[in-house]
């Protein structure tokens, strides 16, 4: 059987023709989002539409190339590019000129490439060859120092780099060691995180109930730990008299509370009653955790305490770690702040434009907003502004489903590999699409903050593209040799 | 398989991002099917630029040409590109700018201050920043404009007038105020619109429909083309061109025979009421209420003392003296107080209650108390009419014949303004009412003698100059009225008013009217190819002079020219108000007056020092 037969019959082409459909609609509204009046051709190499097609004629070229590598290769010489690409980033980091204050392009005569973008393919190499090695198991201190090492080492060098959105792309990995084996309460616990964090600093200035010193942030993110407790201690420890004594007593301390408030004698602080509320709870859970001997409540005790902490030292993070303009973004996210002419400019401009396109768009070309420049980085971070006002509600839900469809035919693709390390490579694929899709449109759309990273695909750009399909036509490298071993 | 202990949580992968994108699709739904950001993009992305239709032009009855446009050209700035050029280190050259505009430097930032406190002020959209260049002015700075990105020009046309005549007929055009914009909303602010006289009259016609360029702007401000290639854009449809009823020759001589004077003139064509020539004094040059001169003129023309501004033909009211013994005379007779064959004896100045200014004869017949312009037969005129059967119970009687009198004297058009006319800036005469009389003297306290005065136009009646010419058209006709007018069209042609005096009331009337041209007061100034009718009035006045009045028509058979001529605090009807009224019905019906002294002569003379030519 020559090699390729072997490709021809064995590829993917699902995922083929989903790579070429979005590469070919993004191609489409790179045109539509850089178009200028007087550009007569999608094909006018003066403008970025003509570019981006030799991007995509040479990534349709290297996609070949690597299909024709032996899969064995990127395996074998996983770690060897993971050491040459971190010493590539370093450099980058000290020759790189400043360019907008990002230190991220290393400038060859005409052509300019941004190591960071090539950087997730061969971490997601190295992290699969690590995590494939024989009896690797995510239980021990040492697998995961491994593994996080791995992930953080380009990762930081990348903020360095003063290119903190692409840093956090590296965030995505978090899916991998998930779908390997890392407890699911980890995740979990980041998901509190983050919940907790924004209920803290988006309520941080309102009172709870006229008092000045309760924040209602803080009210709200301690009775939402107090529920998640008893739900957690229902359902997932079946434990039916724990919650049932413990929301009989927050119920009646916050009744007591509510009813004297009412009354006006003294106003109520709610922050020491719910304060009041988790201290008994801990008291009470350990009580139980000694009575019965159960590791557990020792844990729920433990995550009441740790909470409490983590929330007073929210405001804390958000206010000294995070950088002015960082604030800024998320406060505009959360729509604390309403600041159409600075930093919120970008999102408000990108809203107006995606919500002008109505159901069925403005059609192709005729978008106004994008047309005349009012989104800045329309045609790169902002491009999905040009599908929302041209295509409409329509187009914009399509271009969401081509997306899910591509997602889960990359799930679908790793779980029937045989060896781990395709496997884990293949979600490490998921993740970062995923990554890229969520951050990308949710902040386009006003749901994430502004985070400077491509759409797949979509984003003018031809290291973003090149990177995209080394990272997706590797695997399907993988996954040839892996369909042709079972024929 | 190896090593796979958790390919469920695929499931819990699959999940999290169908959610995700779930949310998603929720809030692109809000965006673009709930919320409307429609309005917003177009606010951002589409300029609206106004263009302007060419205002209709102005002829006078004979197709000359009174009022036409010349272009000016308004100075725009948009502030974001001056900003944007200032972030690029090429800040705007202030200073030649100045010298260019010829203003100083504090009033350019007065200006720019001026601008930003707009209502309604966006630093996208270009504002208004100097208005009305002229075609000069233009030139100079139009070589230059290249160099002053954020300015750009548009072209306006303001009013040109052919002859200096007729301001308060034509009416002029001013920016629209706060209200005007309220009430319609097709101006917005910094348009022109009529504010006075005829271009107020006829705004609607004489603006057109402006058009609108929908235009792509760009987020720095430049112009990217048009939207949708001009499919919205909507073309500019021209005014109407209108034609007054006006002969502009008659109004220049009437406007010139005024002059150093202060009175009015209204010349009708009684089978038509078309107004030929209505003139005012002291007036102004319509030319100086145009262009960037207005504002300062308006104020200059405001506070004369001697109110040019007023129109003394539609706003002027005057007791309307002996004129009004021709209306007395057909409402005598209509109401049975007197036939022509009456005779009413005469004691010159020794006559009561009234006595007369006048030598002549005595007793008198009608004709002759006309010719002589008798005081104690109009007297004993009115008097015989409201004491026609007595009193009667509680002055019923009387009453009911001093209504019908007022009803009479009402329809040749006295009291209230025309109000089916286009002329604007009228005010209301006044026939006084029963409840007037009653309010003033009680129900029973007033009888023929009371109000006296009325009997030769000295009493509480009041006219304007208009009406008392229309009333003139009324005897001219012999029983009728057209409702005067300018606008020179079938329409108003419509507007018929029928009298409620009968039509063999007239000829002794007019009889009288010519002799008094012929041998009375009106004898001096008699023309020889024309036979005229008028009357004199010299009306007392309690401020100086009498003033001088004198109505009248011509020919007397089928008439062609009812006129009203008033001039204040100068003397005896025959003394200037009869001339002028004579030049004037010459000039009209010949086409030139051959009496070069006279015209000279009243062209020249004064009559109140104040009086200013504008």
């Amino acid at each position: 059987m020559s090699r390729n037969i072997s490709i021809k019959s064995s590829i993917d082409w699902p995922i083929v023709f989903l790579y070429l459909a979005l590469v070919f609609l993004g191609w489409l509204n790179v045109y539509g989002a850089s178009f200028d009046y007087d550009q007569t051709s999608i094909f006018d190499f003066s403008y970025r539409s003509g570019k981006q097609f030799v991007w995509i004629i040479c990534a349709i070229g290297l996609a070949g190339i690597i299909l024709l590598i032996d899969s064995r290769f990127f395996q074998s010489f996983s770690t060897l590019f993971y050491v040459m690409m971190i010493l590539l980033l370093i450099v980058t980091a000290v020759v790189a000129p400043d360019v907008k204050g990002s230190r991220s392009w290393l400038i060859l005569g005409p052509l300019s490439i941004q190591p960071a973008e090539f950087s997730k393919f061969v971490t997601a190499l190295a992290l699969a060859k690590a995590m494939s090695r024989y009896g690797f198991k995510l239980n021990s201190f040492k697998n995961y120092l491994l593994t996080g090492l791995i992930i953080a080492l380009p990762a930081l060098i990348i903020i360095m780099q003063k290119e903190t959105g692409s840093a956090l792309v590296y965030a995505a990995f978090l899916l991998v060691l998930y779908r390997e084996g890392m407890p699911g309460l980890i995740p979990l616990i980041g998901f509190c995180c983050v919940v907790l964090f924004i209920i803290v600093i988006r309520f941080s200035d309102v009172p709870f109930a006229g008092v000045e010193a309760a924040s209602m942030g803080l009210v709200i993110a301690f009775i939402l730990m107090l529920l998640v407790v008893l739900l957690f201690l229902f359902f997932y420890k079946s434990d039916r008299e724990t919650p049932k004594y413990l929301s009989l007593g927050y119920l009646s301390v916050f009744t007591l509370a509510t009813l004297i408030h009412l009354t006006g004698w003294i106003p109520v602080n709610f922050l020491y009653v719910s304060l009041f509320s988790i201290g008994a709870s801990v008291i009470y859970l350990c009580v139980n955790a000694i009575r019965f001997r159960l590791r557990h409540y020792w844990l729920i005790a433990l995550f009441l305490i740790g909470f409490t902490g983590y929330c007073y030292s929210a405001e804390y993070i958000f206010e000294r770690i995070l950088e002015p303009h960082q604030q800024m973004r998320i406060k505009v996210v959360l729509g604390m702040e309403n600041d159409p002419r600075g930093v919120g400019y970008n999102v408000n401009q990108a809203k107006i434009a995606i919500g002008s396109g109505g159901f069925f768009g403005k059609g192709f070309l005729n978008g106004t907003q994008t047309k005349l420049k009012y989104v800045p980085e329309q045609d790169t971070d902002f491009i999905f502004c040009t599908v929302g006002e041209e295509f409409g509600f329509v187009g914009s839900v399509v271009l969401l489903m081509l997306y899910m469809f591509f997602l889960f035919r990359l799930i679908r693709m790793a779980e029937r590999q045989r060896e781990p390390f395709a496997r884990i490579y293949g979600y490490s694929v998921v993740g970062i699409f995923f990554f890229h899709i969520a951050i990308n449109i949710g902040m386009v759309i006003g749901l994430a903050p502004v985070i400077g990273i491509p759409l797949p695909f979509f984003s003018y750009g031809g290291s973003s593209l090149w990177s995209f399909t080394f990272l997706l036509f590797i695997f399907l490298r993988l996954d040839i040799s892996q369909t042709a071993r079972v024929h | 398989m190896i090593n796979d202990s958790f390919s469920n949580r695929q499931y819990v992968i699959r999940i999290f991002i169908a959610v995700l994108l779930a949310i998603f699709v929720i809030q692109l739904f809000n965006l673009q099917l709930i919320k409307d950001y429609g309005e917003q993009a177009d606010s951002n992305a589409l300029l609206r630029r106004t263009i302007y239709a060419p205002r209709g032009l102005i002829y006078d009855r004979n197709g000359v040409l009174l009022v036409y446009n010349q272009p000016t050209y308004d100075i725009l700035i948009t502030m974001h590109e001056l900003r944007a050029m200032a972030k690029n280190n090429t800040p705007l050259d202030t200073l030649e700018l100045c010298q260019t505009l010829s203003i100083t430097k504090a009033e350019f930032d007065k200006r720019i201050k001026e601008v930003k406190n707009r209502i309604g002020y966006s630093p996208r959209v270009p504002q208004r920043f100097i208005t009305q260049l002229s075609p000069a002015e233009y030139a100079v700075l139009q070589e230059k404009l290249h160099r002053f990105p954020g300015f750009t020009i548009q072209g306006r046309t303001l009013r040109n007038y052919t002859y200096p005549v007729a301001g308060h007929a034509l009416g002029s055009i001013g920016e629209v105020s706060r209200r005007m914009i309220e009430k319609d909303s097709y101006y917005k602010q910094g348009d022109y619109a009529g504010v006075s006289g005829f271009e107020k009259s006829y705004e609607v016609a004489l603006r057109g429909q402006n058009g609108v360029e929908i235009l792509l702007r760009d987020v720095a401000g430049r112009i990217q083309g048009r939207y949708k290639k001009g499919e919205f854009d909507k073309a500019a449809v021209a005014g109407d061109n209108l034609t007054v009823t006006l002969d502009v020759q008659l109004q220049i001589l009437a406007e010139e025979l005024l002059q150093g004077k202060k009175g009015s003139v209204v010349a009708i064509e009684p089978s038509t009421g078309e107004i030929l020539a209505m003139a005012s004094n002291p007036t102004w040059n319509p030319g100086i209420l145009v262009g960037r001169e207005r504002s300062h003129n308006y104020s200059v023309l405001l506070n004369d003392p001697t109110k040019p501004l007023l129109n003394r033909a539609t706003q002027g009211t005057y007791s309307p003296g002996s004129t009004f013994k021709t209306l007395q005379a057909l409402v005598c007779q209509q109401e049975g107080g007197i036939t022509p064959e009456t005779l009413f004896a005469c004691n010159g100045p020794a006559s009561s209650p009234i006595r007369c200014t006048h030598h002549h004869g005595s007793p008198v017949n009608l004709v002759s108390a006309i010719e002589q312009s008798c005081n104690p037969y109009f007297w004993n005129a009115y008097r015989a009419t409201l004491e026609r059967g007595g009193y009667g119970d509680r002055n019923a009687n009387f009453k009911a014949n001093y209504e019908r009198w007022r009803n009479d004297m009402m329809s040749f058009g006295l009291g209230p303004k025309f109000k089916d006319s286009d002329i604007p800036d009228q005010v209301n005469g006044s026939i006084p009412s029963i409840k007037t009389y009653d309010t003033w003297y009680g129900p029973r306290g007033w009888r023929a003698i009371t109000i006296r005065s009325n009997s030769i136009g000295q009493g509480e009646v009041q006219v304007t100059p208009l009406q008392l010419a229309n009333a003139i058209a009324v005897i001219a006709n012999e029983g009728y009225y057209i409702t005067p007018h300018l606008h020179k069209c079938d329409s108003m042609l419509q507007h018929k008013h029928n009298s409620l005096i009968d039509k063999k009331y007239f000829p002794v009337v007019k009889e009288g009217m010519w002799r008094v041209c012929e041998f009375g007061t009106g004898k001096w100034y008699k023309l020889d190819s024309i036979s005229m009718c008028g009357k004199t009035g010299t009306v007392d006045n309690s401020h100086g002079r009498p003033h001088s009045l004198f109505v009248g028509f011509a020919p007397k058979d089928n008439p062609k020219i009812a006129i009203a001529v008033v001039i204040e605090t100068s003397g005896f009807g025959a003394t200037w108000a009869n001339p002028i009224a004579s030049v004037l019905i010459e000039q009209y019906l010949t086409g030139q007056v051959k009496r070069p002294e006279l015209v000279d002569r009243l062209k020249t003379s004064s009559t109140d020092p104040d009086v200013k030519k504008y």
